[in-house]
């Protein structure tokens, strides 16, 4: 068993890392932790990151030998197997206006623009955290022939519901924001409605598929 | 209900915050200097949970539109009720009609950062996720989620104890011993830091600088974060870190080795090595603080940061005990 190695993250704050390399085994654990944890009395929040998982303490906590034991007994013990995640399809315009670094991933690539559209769609996706704003997801699964370099110059303001690139990763811009990812699509889910239970569309642990809505001019 | 005639620079809606989000990406935000609102909300008979104003560097003035009763805390702009001054940590009553007129901030804004107002009954625009506090970023909560502007009218709700009768003060956080508090940025403000994770891996030059420098915090500095400027911090090896949850407090410091602390509106998740955070009993101080102002970090433990936290929460239980334990029958009898 990986145990974490825990640091005090200031007062009213634990984060535990796992040893690299980050694996889907080790993050399906820091859900699963994650899920029980957010149910001790002393913990307000669980924040999963990529192969950490961070506690927020309801106050100040200083005898942590308690805290401590009860994350390491319970990360050896937890139950995994109630893992699957929900499987979320998010369909797609692809191209056209909303989507206009179809052809630079294509060009860099090496790739047709009808076969990057045909691959990004092909994959599935899980969402390994949630962070950067609300409903951002965090997903590990992009096939690796599509990893494209970010923009040099960010763009000022990305639609809400933007699909792209940055890196190795893809991901959907829940709000409009300023971004430097490549651009594939959109798609008109709302990914974050805070007037909603829960307000946003995907979780940790989600698989999601993007369907070809249409393919845009 | 409270007609904004002049917002200021930026004022919002703000509570204790919305916590229980986090890991869908939804900050807790809130007011940054909770001590301040909590403080002010009980001079006025609400919950510390009701929903004020943050209002940024001054320069805002309201009418209220009801008899009622405020209470500003934090920084003093110069408040006048009708033209009468009034003093941060005062629960003042107010009549139909008033106007409450806070001064611009100096130019050099020397004069802090944030005042607080509290309303009886609080601030009653809805909740949206458990909180009325405005997010500036993602744009919900508080009124339509945004800075207030000109023209708003805000409602409020019912207070939990009716406070009657003529003004009165209490003592403000920074006179009780529960921080000192500087209002003059040629003075060190002094934050007490934990070592945060990565501390060990910053060169003994960087650690020393840490604890011995000043640190500026520059105009560059948000709700998000303050963009502090002193000697470059740097780490033995530049090993990158996956991105893992953050809370306001954390210092972490980007390649270019100048540090940043993370505020009440920072994302959730940062990937940003942590040489420090400093405890939640002064990030109040934080709040305050005006801009181009030095901080002085000085390394604390657990047991101290414990030992202050509980400070701040005995200054707040001693206000409620004592306003609770009057009798506010008889107070309306001596008014009239």
């Amino acid at each position: 068993m990986i145990q974490p190695q825990i640091h005090f993250l200031g007062d009213s704050a634990l984060l535990c890392n796992l040893p690299p390399p980050a694996t889907l085994p080790h993050q399906q654990r820091i859900w699963s932790i994650a899920d029980e944890a957010a149910s001790w009395p002393e913990v307000s929040e669980v924040v999963p990151g990529m192969n950490n998982l961070t506690l927020i303490l309801r106050r100040p906590v200083v005898d942590m030998k308690v805290v401590t034991k009860r994350i390491l007994d319970t990360w050896a013990h937890v139950d995994v197997s109630h893992i699957a995640g929900r499987e979320i399809e998010i369909p797609v315009v692809y191209g056209g206006a909303d989507g206009p670094d179809v052809d630079i991933v294509a060009r860099h690539t090496g790739l047709s623009s009808k076969e990057v559209i045909q691959r990004h769609s092909a994959g599935e996706y899980i969402v390994y955290f949630i962070g950067f704003m609300p409903g951002f997801a965090y997903m590990g699964g992009l096939e690796p022939t599509l990893a494209t370099p970010r923009r040099d110059e960010p763009r000022l303001s990305i639609p809400a519901g933007s699909v792209g690139i940055g890196g190795e990763q893809t991901g959907i811009y829940p709000l409009a924001s300023p971004g430097g990812w490549q651009l594939l699509g959109k798609t008109s889910l709302p990914l974050f409605d805070p007037t909603q239970t829960p307000p946003t569309l995907l979780r940790p642990g989600d698989r999601v598929r993007f369907t070809v809505e249409r393919i845009a001019k | 209900m409270i007609e904004i005639l002049q917002p200021g620079i930026l004022t919002s809606v703000q509570d204790l915050g919305r916590p229980g989000h986090r890991q869908l990406g939804i900050n807790p935000g809130g007011a940054l200097n909770c001590l301040a609102l909590s403080a002010a909300n009980l001079l006025v008979g609400n919950d510390m949970e009701a929903a004020g104003l943050e209002i940024t560097m001054g320069a805002c003035e309201m009418r209220f539109t009801t008899d009622t009763r405020i209470a500003l805390g934090g920084d003093d702009f110069d408040a006048r009720l009708d033209g009468k001054s009034i003093t941060p940590y005062w629960s003042v009553p107010v009549l139909a009609g008033q106007t409450l007129k806070l001064a611009h901030a100096g130019p050099n804004a020397t004069q802090g950062m944030r005042t607080y107002l509290a309303i009886a009954g609080g601030i009653n625009v809805p909740q949206v996720l458990g909180s009325r506090s405005t997010d500036l970023k993602a744009n919900f909560g508080g009124h339509e989620g945004r800075a207030l502007r000109k023209g708003d009218c805000l409602p409020q709700g019912p207070a939990s104890i009716a406070i009657a009768g003529p003004a009165f003060g209490v003592r403000s956080p920074a006179w009780s011993g529960v921080g000192t508090q500087t209002q003059d940025s040629s003075k060190l403000i002094h934050l007490r830091v934990l070592p945060g994770p990565e501390f060990e891996q910053f060169t003994v030059a960087a650690k020393n600088a840490l604890w011995l420098d000043k640190w500026r915090i520059t105009p560059n500095s948000n709700r998000m974060g303050y963009r502090l400027d002193g000697p470059e911090l740097k780490r033995k090896q530049n090993r990158d870190l996956l991105s893992h949850g953050v809370v306001p407090g954390v210092i972490q410091v980007p390649p270019s080795g100048q540090p940043i602390i993370l505020m009440g509106d920072a994302q959730t998740t940062g990937g940003y090595p942590k040489i420090g955070v400093v405890i939640q009993a002064d990030m109040w101080k934080l709040a305050q603080a005006p801009l181009n102002a030095q901080l002085q970090l000085q390394p604390c433990d657990l047991e101290q940061a414990l030992h202050a936290w509980e400070e701040q929460q005995a200054y707040l239980n001693s206000i409620r005990e004592t306003l609770a334990a009057l009798d506010w029958s008889r107070a309306t009898q001596y008014k009239k």
